[in-house]
Protein backbone atom coordinates (compact mmCIF):
# COMPACT_ATOMS: atom_id res chain seq x y z
CA UNK A 1 0.00 0.00 0.00
CA UNK A 2 2.44 2.62 0.99
CA UNK A 3 4.85 1.22 -1.92
CA UNK A 4 1.36 2.30 -4.47
CA UNK A 5 1.11 5.46 -2.22
CA UNK A 6 4.90 6.23 -3.20
CA UNK A 7 3.88 5.46 -6.90
CA UNK A 8 1.34 8.08 -7.23
CA UNK A 9 3.42 10.35 -5.65
CA UNK A 10 6.55 9.66 -7.37
CA UNK A 11 3.81 9.71 -10.88
CA UNK A 12 2.65 13.31 -9.52
CA UNK A 13 5.94 14.91 -9.01
CA UNK A 14 7.27 13.81 -12.87
CA UNK A 15 3.16 15.23 -13.93
CA UNK A 16 4.50 18.42 -12.23
CA UNK A 17 7.69 18.38 -14.09
CA UNK A 18 6.47 17.46 -17.52
CA UNK A 19 3.55 20.76 -16.98
CA UNK A 20 6.09 23.25 -15.48
CA UNK A 21 8.34 23.35 -18.87
CA UNK A 22 5.16 24.02 -20.86
CA UNK A 23 4.41 27.88 -20.30
CA UNK A 24 8.35 28.27 -20.75
CA UNK A 25 8.49 26.76 -24.25
CA UNK A 26 6.92 29.12 -26.26
CA UNK A 27 6.14 26.93 -29.46
CA UNK A 28 4.18 24.40 -26.82
CA UNK A 29 2.43 26.90 -25.60
CA UNK A 30 0.97 28.23 -28.66
CA UNK A 31 0.48 24.54 -30.17
CA UNK A 32 -1.90 24.15 -26.58
CA UNK A 33 -3.67 27.55 -26.62
CA UNK A 34 -3.43 29.40 -29.96
CA UNK A 35 -3.60 26.76 -32.74
CA UNK A 36 -6.43 24.93 -31.32
CA UNK A 37 -8.34 28.41 -31.17
CA UNK A 38 -7.26 29.28 -34.10
CA UNK A 39 -8.53 26.06 -36.04
CA UNK A 40 -12.01 26.55 -34.71
CA UNK A 41 -12.08 29.79 -35.72
CA UNK A 42 -10.93 28.97 -39.49
CA UNK A 43 -13.47 25.98 -39.36
CA UNK A 44 -16.14 28.04 -37.98
CA UNK A 45 -15.50 31.46 -40.09
CA UNK A 46 -13.87 30.32 -43.34
CA UNK A 47 -15.20 26.49 -43.71
CA UNK A 48 -18.41 26.97 -42.04
CA UNK A 49 -20.36 28.83 -44.95
CA UNK A 50 -19.66 26.07 -47.29
CA UNK A 51 -19.91 22.63 -45.40
CA UNK A 52 -23.92 21.66 -44.82
CA UNK A 53 -24.38 20.23 -42.06
CA UNK A 54 -28.68 19.79 -41.53
CA UNK A 55 -29.99 20.23 -38.67
CA UNK A 56 -26.87 21.88 -36.69
CA UNK A 57 -25.28 25.39 -36.61
CA UNK A 58 -21.85 24.41 -37.88
CA UNK A 59 -20.18 25.86 -34.24
CA UNK A 60 -21.99 23.27 -33.35
CA UNK A 61 -21.36 20.71 -35.48
CA UNK A 62 -17.33 21.28 -34.99
CA UNK A 63 -16.73 21.94 -31.48
CA UNK A 64 -17.11 18.01 -30.17
CA UNK A 65 -14.97 17.16 -33.27
CA UNK A 66 -12.43 19.82 -32.97
CA UNK A 67 -11.89 19.53 -29.20
CA UNK A 68 -11.86 15.52 -30.31
CA UNK A 69 -8.74 16.11 -32.23
CA UNK A 70 -7.27 18.46 -30.45
CA UNK A 71 -7.54 16.23 -27.23
CA UNK A 72 -6.09 13.53 -29.59
CA UNK A 73 -3.06 15.73 -30.21
CA UNK A 74 -2.40 16.04 -26.92
CA UNK A 75 -0.08 12.94 -26.62
CA UNK A 76 2.49 15.04 -29.03
CA UNK A 77 4.27 16.01 -25.95
CA UNK A 78 4.72 12.82 -24.94
CA UNK A 79 6.05 11.66 -28.03
CA UNK A 80 8.49 14.24 -28.22
CA UNK A 81 8.97 15.34 -24.47
CA UNK A 82 9.52 11.13 -23.91
CA UNK A 83 12.31 11.07 -27.15
CA UNK A 84 13.97 14.04 -25.59
CA UNK A 85 14.17 12.52 -21.98
CA UNK A 86 15.79 9.33 -23.59
CA UNK A 87 18.17 11.00 -25.72
CA UNK A 88 18.91 13.60 -23.09
CA UNK A 89 20.00 11.18 -20.15
CA UNK A 90 16.88 11.92 -18.00
CA UNK A 91 15.17 8.71 -18.07
CA UNK A 92 18.58 7.37 -17.17
CA UNK A 93 18.65 9.91 -13.91
CA UNK A 94 15.26 9.08 -12.82
CA UNK A 95 15.99 5.05 -13.34
CA UNK A 96 18.80 5.85 -10.99
CA UNK A 97 16.80 7.07 -8.22
CA UNK A 98 14.68 5.04 -5.65
CA UNK A 99 11.36 6.33 -7.20
CA UNK A 100 8.38 3.79 -8.94
CA UNK A 101 10.32 3.34 -12.90
CA UNK A 102 7.02 3.06 -13.33
CA UNK A 103 6.42 6.96 -12.89
CA UNK A 104 8.22 7.67 -15.91
CA UNK A 105 5.70 6.54 -18.63
CA UNK A 106 2.59 7.21 -16.19
CA UNK A 107 3.16 10.83 -15.75
CA UNK A 108 4.26 11.31 -19.15
CA UNK A 109 0.08 10.39 -19.94
CA UNK A 110 -0.89 12.20 -16.98
CA UNK A 111 0.45 15.56 -17.61
CA UNK A 112 -1.49 15.28 -21.21
CA UNK A 113 -4.35 14.50 -19.61
CA UNK A 114 -4.12 17.74 -17.75
CA UNK A 115 -2.72 19.93 -20.73
CA UNK A 116 -5.99 18.07 -22.93
CA UNK A 117 -8.27 19.58 -20.22
CA UNK A 118 -6.94 22.76 -19.76
CA UNK A 119 -6.76 22.73 -23.85
CA UNK A 120 -10.88 21.65 -23.92
CA UNK A 121 -11.76 24.34 -21.46
CA UNK A 122 -10.01 27.13 -23.67
CA UNK A 123 -12.07 26.00 -26.52
CA UNK A 124 -15.02 25.55 -24.80
CA UNK A 125 -14.95 29.25 -24.27
CA UNK A 126 -14.11 30.31 -27.52
CA UNK A 127 -16.74 27.98 -28.79
CA UNK A 128 -19.04 29.74 -25.98
CA UNK A 129 -18.28 33.17 -27.23
CA UNK A 130 -18.72 32.41 -30.46
CA UNK A 131 -22.15 31.08 -30.43
CA UNK A 132 -22.04 27.21 -29.67
CA UNK A 133 -24.13 25.88 -27.05
CA UNK A 134 -24.84 22.60 -25.15
CA UNK A 135 -28.01 21.03 -25.33
CA UNK A 136 -27.84 18.54 -22.81
CA UNK A 137 -27.06 18.62 -18.90
CA UNK A 138 -24.52 19.15 -17.34
CA UNK A 139 -23.63 15.50 -16.15
CA UNK A 140 -23.81 14.48 -19.18
CA UNK A 141 -21.68 17.22 -20.63
CA UNK A 142 -19.44 15.84 -17.94
CA UNK A 143 -19.70 12.31 -19.28
CA UNK A 144 -18.44 13.86 -22.93
CA UNK A 145 -15.29 15.50 -21.43
CA UNK A 146 -14.22 12.67 -19.41
CA UNK A 147 -14.62 9.99 -22.82
CA UNK A 148 -12.81 12.28 -24.60
CA UNK A 149 -10.20 12.64 -21.81
CA UNK A 150 -10.31 8.80 -21.79
CA UNK A 151 -9.69 8.72 -25.74
CA UNK A 152 -6.88 11.20 -25.29
CA UNK A 153 -5.44 9.05 -23.14
CA UNK A 154 -5.61 6.26 -25.85
CA UNK A 155 -3.61 8.45 -27.91
CA UNK A 156 -1.00 9.64 -25.89
CA UNK A 157 0.11 5.95 -25.34
CA UNK A 158 0.08 5.58 -29.09
CA UNK A 159 2.58 8.85 -29.09
CA UNK A 160 4.74 7.54 -26.31
CA UNK A 161 5.50 4.34 -28.73
CA UNK A 162 5.92 6.80 -31.78
CA UNK A 163 7.84 8.56 -29.12
CA UNK A 164 10.52 5.06 -28.05
CA UNK A 165 10.52 4.09 -31.77
CA UNK A 166 11.27 7.49 -33.40
CA UNK A 167 15.09 8.71 -34.07
CA UNK A 168 14.76 12.13 -32.36
CA UNK A 169 11.91 14.25 -30.98
CA UNK A 170 11.26 16.13 -34.25
CA UNK A 171 10.38 12.96 -36.05
CA UNK A 172 8.33 11.36 -33.13
CA UNK A 173 6.54 14.13 -33.46
CA UNK A 174 5.53 14.65 -37.11
CA UNK A 175 5.20 10.44 -37.13
CA UNK A 176 2.28 10.81 -35.07
CA UNK A 177 0.88 13.66 -37.15
CA UNK A 178 0.77 11.50 -39.96
CA UNK A 179 -0.96 9.15 -38.30
CA UNK A 180 -3.50 11.23 -36.63
CA UNK A 181 -4.21 14.05 -39.42
CA UNK A 182 -5.75 11.67 -41.95
CA UNK A 183 -7.25 10.11 -39.10
CA UNK A 184 -9.16 12.91 -37.83
CA UNK A 185 -9.77 14.17 -41.18
CA UNK A 186 -11.55 11.37 -42.71
CA UNK A 187 -14.52 11.40 -40.18
CA UNK A 188 -16.89 12.90 -38.90
CA UNK A 189 -15.02 15.83 -36.94
CA UNK A 190 -15.62 18.30 -39.25
CA UNK A 191 -18.22 17.20 -41.95
CA UNK A 192 -20.74 14.58 -42.59
CA UNK A 193 -19.67 11.59 -43.63
CA UNK A 194 -22.42 11.48 -46.29
CA UNK A 195 -20.63 14.10 -48.17
CA UNK A 196 -17.47 11.71 -48.85
CA UNK A 197 -16.90 9.93 -51.70
CA UNK A 198 -18.28 5.71 -50.64
CA UNK A 199 -15.02 4.37 -50.29
CA UNK A 200 -13.90 7.44 -47.73
CA UNK A 201 -17.28 6.79 -46.15
CA UNK A 202 -16.54 3.33 -45.34
CA UNK A 203 -13.64 4.01 -44.36
CA UNK A 204 -14.94 7.10 -42.10
CA UNK A 205 -18.03 5.28 -40.76
CA UNK A 206 -15.29 2.63 -39.13
CA UNK A 207 -12.71 4.98 -38.50
CA UNK A 208 -13.16 5.29 -34.00
CA UNK A 209 -12.74 9.19 -34.54
CA UNK A 210 -16.24 8.82 -36.07
CA UNK A 211 -17.67 6.64 -33.60
CA UNK A 212 -16.05 8.93 -30.70
CA UNK A 213 -16.98 12.10 -32.46
CA UNK A 214 -20.97 11.07 -32.83
CA UNK A 215 -20.51 9.77 -28.60
CA UNK A 216 -19.65 13.11 -27.80
CA UNK A 217 -22.02 15.03 -30.21
CA UNK A 218 -24.70 12.84 -28.05
CA UNK A 219 -23.26 13.68 -25.20
CA UNK A 220 -22.89 17.73 -25.86
CA UNK A 221 -26.04 18.33 -28.29
CA UNK A 222 -28.33 15.41 -27.60
CA UNK A 223 -27.82 13.85 -31.10
CA UNK A 224 -29.78 10.37 -31.68
CA UNK A 225 -27.72 7.12 -32.20
CA UNK A 226 -26.05 6.05 -29.36
CA UNK A 227 -22.23 5.46 -29.90
CA UNK A 228 -20.89 6.52 -26.53
CA UNK A 229 -20.70 2.50 -25.17
CA UNK A 230 -18.85 1.73 -28.56
CA UNK A 231 -16.60 4.80 -28.32
CA UNK A 232 -15.89 3.86 -24.47
CA UNK A 233 -14.78 0.61 -25.60
CA UNK A 234 -12.31 1.76 -28.26
CA UNK A 235 -11.00 3.77 -25.97
CA UNK A 236 -10.15 0.99 -23.30
CA UNK A 237 -9.51 -1.38 -26.13
CA UNK A 238 -6.46 1.25 -27.58
CA UNK A 239 -5.12 1.57 -23.93
CA UNK A 240 -5.32 -1.79 -23.76
CA UNK A 241 -2.75 -2.61 -26.65
CA UNK A 242 -0.73 0.41 -26.79
CA UNK A 243 0.01 0.45 -23.36
CA UNK A 244 1.48 -2.47 -22.97
CA UNK A 245 3.20 -2.18 -26.12
CA UNK A 246 4.78 1.04 -25.24
CA UNK A 247 5.97 -0.25 -21.66
CA UNK A 248 7.24 -2.98 -22.78
CA UNK A 249 8.99 -1.02 -25.99
CA UNK A 250 10.36 0.84 -23.53
CA UNK A 251 11.63 -1.81 -20.93
CA UNK A 252 13.32 -2.81 -24.20
CA UNK A 253 15.14 0.93 -25.03
CA UNK A 254 16.66 1.50 -21.30
CA UNK A 255 18.02 -2.26 -21.26
CA UNK A 256 20.37 -0.73 -23.71
CA UNK B 1 52.72 -7.37 -20.70
CA UNK B 2 53.04 -6.13 -17.20
CA UNK B 3 50.10 -7.15 -15.84
CA UNK B 4 49.16 -6.64 -12.15
CA UNK B 5 47.49 -9.09 -10.62
CA UNK B 6 44.03 -7.96 -9.02
CA UNK B 7 43.95 -10.43 -6.70
CA UNK B 8 46.70 -9.56 -4.75
CA UNK B 9 46.30 -6.11 -4.23
CA UNK B 10 42.53 -6.50 -3.44
CA UNK B 11 43.84 -8.97 -0.69
CA UNK B 12 44.54 -6.24 1.05
CA UNK B 13 41.73 -3.60 0.62
CA UNK B 14 39.18 -5.93 2.12
CA UNK B 15 39.72 -4.62 5.59
CA UNK B 16 36.07 -3.40 6.47
CA UNK B 17 32.66 -4.05 4.83
CA UNK B 18 32.99 -2.93 0.49
CA UNK B 19 31.03 -0.45 -0.58
CA UNK B 20 31.45 -2.00 -3.97
CA UNK B 21 32.43 -5.95 -4.95
CA UNK B 22 32.09 -7.09 -8.45
CA UNK B 23 32.67 -10.31 -8.93
CA UNK B 24 33.10 -12.37 -12.69
CA UNK B 25 30.64 -9.33 -13.90
CA UNK B 26 30.56 -9.80 -17.50
CA UNK B 27 27.99 -7.93 -20.50
CA UNK B 28 28.07 -8.29 -24.35
CA UNK B 29 26.35 -6.11 -26.68
CA UNK B 30 25.09 -8.38 -29.64
CA UNK B 31 28.55 -9.44 -30.55
CA UNK B 32 30.58 -6.84 -29.19
CA UNK B 33 31.76 -8.26 -25.45
CA UNK B 34 31.90 -4.93 -23.05
CA UNK B 35 32.87 -6.55 -19.81
CA UNK B 36 34.58 -9.74 -19.45
CA UNK B 37 34.67 -11.32 -16.00
CA UNK B 38 35.38 -7.86 -13.82
CA UNK B 39 36.07 -8.69 -10.18
CA UNK B 40 36.47 -5.23 -7.83
CA UNK B 41 36.33 -4.33 -4.52
CA UNK B 42 35.58 -0.78 -3.34
CA UNK B 43 36.44 -0.27 0.32
CA UNK B 44 33.95 2.52 2.02
CA UNK B 45 35.34 6.02 2.38
CA UNK B 46 37.27 6.11 -0.62
CA UNK B 47 37.40 7.39 -4.24
CA UNK B 48 38.08 4.23 -6.68
CA UNK B 49 39.05 5.17 -10.05
CA UNK B 50 38.24 3.50 -13.92
CA UNK B 51 40.52 4.59 -16.50
CA UNK B 52 40.53 3.31 -19.57
CA UNK B 53 40.28 4.26 -23.33
CA UNK B 54 36.76 4.31 -25.28
CA UNK B 55 34.95 1.38 -25.43
CA UNK B 56 36.41 -0.47 -22.62
CA UNK B 57 33.64 -0.89 -20.79
CA UNK B 58 33.85 1.59 -18.28
CA UNK B 59 30.10 3.06 -18.63
CA UNK B 60 29.21 -0.16 -19.04
CA UNK B 61 30.24 -1.01 -15.85
CA UNK B 62 28.63 1.87 -13.87
CA UNK B 63 25.28 1.34 -15.46
CA UNK B 64 25.46 -1.78 -13.95
CA UNK B 65 26.57 -0.96 -10.54
CA UNK B 66 23.76 1.88 -11.15
CA UNK B 67 21.41 -1.08 -11.85
CA UNK B 68 20.79 0.78 -14.89
CA UNK B 69 22.03 -2.55 -16.90
CA UNK B 70 21.49 -6.07 -16.53
CA UNK B 71 24.50 -8.09 -16.25
CA UNK B 72 25.02 -10.96 -18.04
CA UNK B 73 26.98 -13.21 -16.04
CA UNK B 74 28.69 -12.38 -12.29
CA UNK B 75 27.66 -10.56 -9.44
CA UNK B 76 27.87 -7.11 -7.89
CA UNK B 77 26.77 -5.67 -4.83
CA UNK B 78 26.60 -1.86 -4.04
CA UNK B 79 26.21 -0.70 -0.46
CA UNK B 80 25.20 -4.26 0.73
CA UNK B 81 22.81 -4.89 -1.81
CA UNK B 82 22.50 -6.91 -5.26
CA UNK B 83 22.56 -5.16 -8.78
CA UNK B 84 19.92 -7.23 -9.91
CA UNK B 85 17.52 -8.41 -7.00
CA UNK B 86 17.90 -5.33 -4.60
CA UNK B 87 18.16 -2.83 -7.25
CA UNK B 88 14.98 -1.24 -5.13
CA UNK B 89 16.61 -0.60 -2.11
CA UNK B 90 20.08 -0.15 -3.52
CA UNK B 91 18.90 2.53 -4.99
CA UNK B 92 18.30 4.82 -2.14
CA UNK B 93 22.03 4.39 -1.36
CA UNK B 94 23.52 5.97 -4.63
CA UNK B 95 23.68 9.34 -6.75
CA UNK B 96 24.96 8.98 -10.58
CA UNK B 97 26.30 11.96 -12.29
CA UNK B 98 26.40 10.98 -16.02
CA UNK B 99 28.93 11.88 -19.06
CA UNK B 100 26.26 14.14 -20.07
CA UNK B 101 24.67 15.94 -18.11
CA UNK B 102 21.42 14.49 -17.04
CA UNK B 103 19.27 17.92 -15.77
CA UNK B 104 16.12 19.03 -16.99
CA UNK B 105 16.35 22.38 -19.41
CA UNK B 106 13.06 23.40 -18.78
CA UNK B 107 13.36 23.52 -15.17
CA UNK B 108 15.28 26.13 -13.38
CA UNK B 109 18.12 24.52 -11.27
CA UNK B 110 16.06 24.78 -8.02
CA UNK B 111 13.60 22.75 -9.67
CA UNK B 112 15.76 20.09 -10.85
CA UNK B 113 17.02 19.33 -7.57
CA UNK B 114 13.87 19.75 -5.34
CA UNK B 115 12.43 17.39 -8.17
CA UNK B 116 15.29 14.49 -7.53
CA UNK B 117 14.72 14.76 -3.77
CA UNK B 118 11.18 14.68 -3.79
CA UNK B 119 12.13 11.13 -6.01
CA UNK B 120 14.48 10.43 -3.21
CA UNK B 121 11.28 10.57 -1.17
CA UNK B 122 12.95 13.33 1.26
CA UNK B 123 9.85 15.15 1.41
CA UNK B 124 8.43 18.53 0.28
CA UNK B 125 10.58 21.05 2.60
CA UNK B 126 13.69 18.67 2.83
CA UNK B 127 14.04 18.38 -0.73
CA UNK B 128 13.45 22.51 -0.82
CA UNK B 129 15.77 23.47 1.51
CA UNK B 130 18.41 20.44 0.07
CA UNK B 131 17.83 22.21 -3.14
CA UNK B 132 18.83 25.91 -1.49
CA UNK B 133 21.95 24.16 -0.10
CA UNK B 134 23.79 22.55 -2.68
CA UNK B 135 22.86 25.81 -5.19
CA UNK B 136 24.62 28.13 -2.56
CA UNK B 137 27.31 25.24 -2.36
CA UNK B 138 27.59 25.17 -6.22
CA UNK B 139 27.92 28.22 -6.93
CA UNK B 140 24.91 28.59 -8.74
CA UNK B 141 22.67 30.54 -6.15
CA UNK B 142 22.25 33.51 -8.77
CA UNK B 143 21.10 31.44 -11.18
CA UNK B 144 18.87 29.04 -9.32
CA UNK B 145 15.90 30.45 -10.19
CA UNK B 146 16.92 30.78 -14.31
CA UNK B 147 15.55 27.74 -16.54
CA UNK B 148 18.95 25.87 -16.83
CA UNK B 149 18.98 26.02 -20.56
CA UNK B 150 20.40 29.67 -20.31
CA UNK B 151 23.42 27.72 -18.23
CA UNK B 152 26.89 27.73 -19.26
CA UNK B 153 27.90 24.04 -19.66
CA UNK B 154 30.38 23.93 -16.69
CA UNK B 155 26.88 25.06 -14.51
CA UNK B 156 25.20 21.86 -15.90
CA UNK B 157 27.89 20.06 -14.69
CA UNK B 158 27.87 21.40 -11.33
CA UNK B 159 23.89 21.11 -11.47
CA UNK B 160 24.33 17.57 -12.61
CA UNK B 161 27.28 16.56 -9.37
CA UNK B 162 24.56 18.58 -7.12
CA UNK B 163 21.62 16.17 -8.50
CA UNK B 164 23.69 13.20 -7.60
CA UNK B 165 24.44 14.96 -3.99
CA UNK B 166 21.01 15.18 -3.13
CA UNK B 167 20.09 12.83 -1.04
CA UNK B 168 23.79 12.65 0.61
CA UNK B 169 24.24 9.20 -0.61
CA UNK B 170 26.45 6.81 0.74
CA UNK B 171 28.17 5.77 -2.73
CA UNK B 172 28.51 7.95 -5.82
CA UNK B 173 29.15 7.09 -9.11
CA UNK B 174 30.76 10.21 -11.73
CA UNK B 175 31.12 9.39 -14.88
CA UNK B 176 33.68 11.46 -16.40
CA UNK B 177 31.93 14.30 -14.19
CA UNK B 178 34.92 16.89 -15.63
CA UNK B 179 34.88 16.39 -19.11
CA UNK B 180 34.78 19.57 -20.58
CA UNK B 181 34.91 21.74 -17.64
CA UNK B 182 37.67 24.34 -17.54
CA UNK B 183 40.44 24.03 -15.07
CA UNK B 184 38.98 26.24 -12.38
CA UNK B 185 35.37 24.48 -12.37
CA UNK B 186 37.33 21.22 -12.83
CA UNK B 187 39.43 22.20 -9.41
CA UNK B 188 36.59 23.33 -7.21
CA UNK B 189 34.82 20.01 -8.68
CA UNK B 190 37.40 18.05 -7.32
CA UNK B 191 37.62 20.03 -4.07
CA UNK B 192 33.61 18.64 -3.49
CA UNK B 193 34.14 15.61 -4.33
CA UNK B 194 36.85 15.28 -1.75
CA UNK B 195 34.80 16.66 0.55
CA UNK B 196 32.41 14.05 0.51
CA UNK B 197 34.67 11.65 1.09
CA UNK B 198 35.73 13.11 3.73
CA UNK B 199 32.34 12.90 5.05
CA UNK B 200 32.30 8.92 4.18
CA UNK B 201 31.33 8.50 0.93
CA UNK B 202 32.83 6.26 -1.49
CA UNK B 203 32.80 7.32 -5.09
CA UNK B 204 33.73 5.32 -8.15
CA UNK B 205 35.09 7.89 -11.06
CA UNK B 206 35.63 7.28 -14.64
CA UNK B 207 37.72 9.87 -16.44
CA UNK B 208 39.53 10.08 -19.29
CA UNK B 209 41.96 12.99 -17.08
CA UNK B 210 45.03 10.84 -15.74
CA UNK B 211 45.57 14.29 -13.45
CA UNK B 212 42.02 13.55 -11.88
CA UNK B 213 42.37 9.96 -11.12
CA UNK B 214 45.73 10.69 -10.03
CA UNK B 215 45.16 13.95 -7.69
CA UNK B 216 41.52 12.14 -6.50
CA UNK B 217 41.29 8.22 -6.69
CA UNK B 218 42.65 6.22 -3.60
CA UNK B 219 42.78 3.47 -6.13
CA UNK B 220 42.81 3.01 -9.96
CA UNK B 221 41.59 0.17 -12.27
CA UNK B 222 43.20 0.48 -15.60
CA UNK B 223 40.33 -1.14 -17.64
CA UNK B 224 41.04 -2.15 -21.63
CA UNK B 225 38.22 -4.25 -23.64
CA UNK B 226 36.10 -5.43 -20.58
CA UNK B 227 39.08 -6.41 -18.74
CA UNK B 228 40.88 -4.62 -15.34
CA UNK B 229 44.25 -4.97 -16.77
CA UNK B 230 46.09 -3.76 -13.67
CA UNK B 231 44.88 -2.24 -9.91
CA UNK B 232 46.27 -0.84 -7.81
CA UNK B 233 47.61 2.90 -5.91
CA UNK B 234 48.86 5.63 -8.34
CA UNK B 235 52.35 5.08 -6.96
CA UNK B 236 52.19 1.58 -6.79
CA UNK B 237 51.31 1.24 -10.85
CA UNK B 238 53.62 3.94 -11.66
CA UNK B 239 56.66 1.79 -10.02
CA UNK B 240 55.16 -1.47 -11.43
CA UNK B 241 54.48 -0.46 -15.06
CA UNK B 242 56.01 2.60 -16.32
CA UNK B 243 60.47 3.13 -16.56
CA UNK B 244 62.03 6.57 -15.84
CA UNK B 245 62.24 8.03 -19.44
CA UNK B 246 64.46 10.40 -20.71
CA UNK B 247 63.09 13.65 -22.16
CA UNK B 248 65.25 15.65 -24.67
CA UNK B 249 64.53 18.86 -26.47
CA UNK B 250 66.27 18.86 -29.42
CA UNK B 251 67.50 22.52 -31.68
CA UNK B 252 65.27 23.80 -34.68
CA UNK B 253 67.03 22.20 -36.92
CA UNK B 254 68.15 19.44 -35.03
CA UNK B 255 66.68 15.46 -37.04
CA UNK B 256 65.07 12.91 -34.06
CA UNK B 257 65.55 9.96 -36.09
CA UNK B 258 69.50 10.80 -36.04
CA UNK B 259 68.96 11.35 -31.66
CA UNK B 260 66.45 8.55 -31.44
CA UNK B 261 70.02 6.46 -33.32
CA UNK B 262 72.55 8.05 -31.01
CA UNK B 263 70.23 7.22 -27.62
CA UNK B 264 68.90 3.53 -28.67
CA UNK B 265 71.44 1.69 -26.67
CA UNK B 266 70.33 3.55 -23.56
CA UNK B 267 66.92 2.35 -24.41
CA UNK B 268 65.34 -0.37 -22.61
CA UNK B 269 63.42 -1.86 -25.91
CA UNK B 270 60.35 -0.17 -25.24
CA UNK B 271 58.93 2.19 -28.16
CA UNK B 272 60.82 5.44 -28.05
CA UNK B 273 58.11 8.75 -28.79
CA UNK B 274 58.83 11.44 -30.62
CA UNK B 275 56.63 14.82 -30.62
CA UNK B 276 57.93 17.42 -32.44
CA UNK B 277 61.37 18.08 -31.35
CA UNK B 278 60.75 16.53 -28.51
CA UNK B 279 62.11 13.07 -27.85
CA UNK B 280 61.47 10.52 -25.06
CA UNK B 281 62.80 7.34 -24.30
CA UNK B 282 62.35 4.95 -21.99
CA UNK B 283 65.49 4.29 -20.06
CA UNK B 284 64.69 1.97 -16.80
CA UNK B 285 66.72 3.09 -14.07
CA UNK B 286 69.83 4.07 -15.54
CA UNK B 287 72.36 5.87 -12.97
CA UNK B 288 74.18 9.06 -15.10
CA UNK B 289 71.23 9.21 -17.92
CA UNK B 290 71.40 12.83 -18.28
CA UNK B 291 75.18 12.41 -18.62
CA UNK B 292 75.49 10.16 -20.99
CA UNK B 293 73.06 11.27 -23.32
CA UNK B 294 74.17 14.48 -23.56
CA UNK B 295 77.96 12.84 -24.18
CA UNK B 296 76.33 10.99 -27.20
CA UNK B 297 73.87 13.55 -28.83
CA UNK B 298 76.93 16.03 -28.80
CA UNK B 299 79.19 13.08 -30.75
CA UNK B 300 76.31 12.54 -32.69
CA UNK B 301 76.20 16.55 -33.40
CA UNK B 302 72.52 16.87 -32.45
CA UNK B 303 71.76 20.43 -31.06
CA UNK B 304 70.07 19.91 -28.05
CA UNK B 305 67.80 22.49 -26.12
CA UNK B 306 66.87 20.37 -22.85
CA UNK B 307 67.49 17.11 -21.41
CA UNK B 308 66.11 16.04 -18.57
CA UNK B 309 64.40 12.57 -16.80
CA UNK B 310 61.25 12.25 -16.00
CA UNK B 311 59.34 10.18 -13.36
CA UNK B 312 56.85 7.96 -14.76
CA UNK B 313 53.09 9.38 -14.54
CA UNK B 314 50.21 7.75 -15.13
CA UNK B 315 49.86 8.44 -19.01
CA UNK B 316 53.19 6.30 -19.03
CA UNK B 317 51.29 3.88 -16.98
CA UNK B 318 48.33 4.10 -19.54
CA UNK B 319 50.10 3.70 -22.46
CA UNK B 320 52.63 1.06 -21.55
CA UNK B 321 49.43 -0.98 -20.24
CA UNK B 322 47.25 0.30 -22.99
CA UNK B 323 49.12 1.08 -26.42
CA UNK B 324 47.93 4.38 -26.72
CA UNK B 325 47.58 7.61 -24.62
CA UNK B 326 44.50 8.15 -22.60
CA UNK B 327 43.32 11.56 -23.76
CA UNK B 328 43.78 10.63 -26.89
CA UNK B 329 41.70 8.07 -27.66
CA UNK B 330 39.46 9.08 -25.08
CA UNK B 331 38.74 12.77 -27.31
CA UNK B 332 36.88 10.59 -29.78
CA UNK B 333 33.54 9.56 -29.98
CA UNK B 334 31.54 8.59 -27.01
CA UNK B 335 31.84 5.11 -25.07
Amino acid sequence: MSQLLAGIGDTLVITRRNLIRIPRAPDLLIGFTVQPVMFVLLFVYVFGGAIKTPGFKYVDYLMPGIITQTIAFGGYLTAVGLNEDLRKGLVDRFRSLPMARSAVLAGRTLADVIMNLLATALMVAVGLAIGFRFATSVPQVLAGILLLLLFGLAFSWIFALMGLLASSAESAGSIGFLIVFPLTFVSSAFVPVQSMPSLLQAFAKANPFTIVVDAARALFLGTPGNSIWAALAWSIGLIAVFAPVAVARYRRVVAN
Amino acid sequence: MQTLQPSQSLARAVSDEPAIVTQGLSKSYKNVRALTGVDLVVPPGSVFGLLGPNGAGKTTLVRILATLLKPDAGTARVAGYDVVREGGRLRTQIGVAGQYAAVDENLTGFENLEMVGRLYHLGGRVAQSRADELLQHFDLEEAGRRPVKTYSGGMRKRLDLAAALVARPPVIFLDEPTTGLDPRSRVSLWETIERRVAEGSTVLLTTQYLDEADRLADRIAVIDHGRVIAEGTSDELKHQVARERLEVVLGEGADPTVALQALAVMGDGQQPRVEGQVISVSVGRRPGAIVEAVRRLDTARVEIVDVAIRRPTLNDVFFTLTGHKAEESAAGEAE
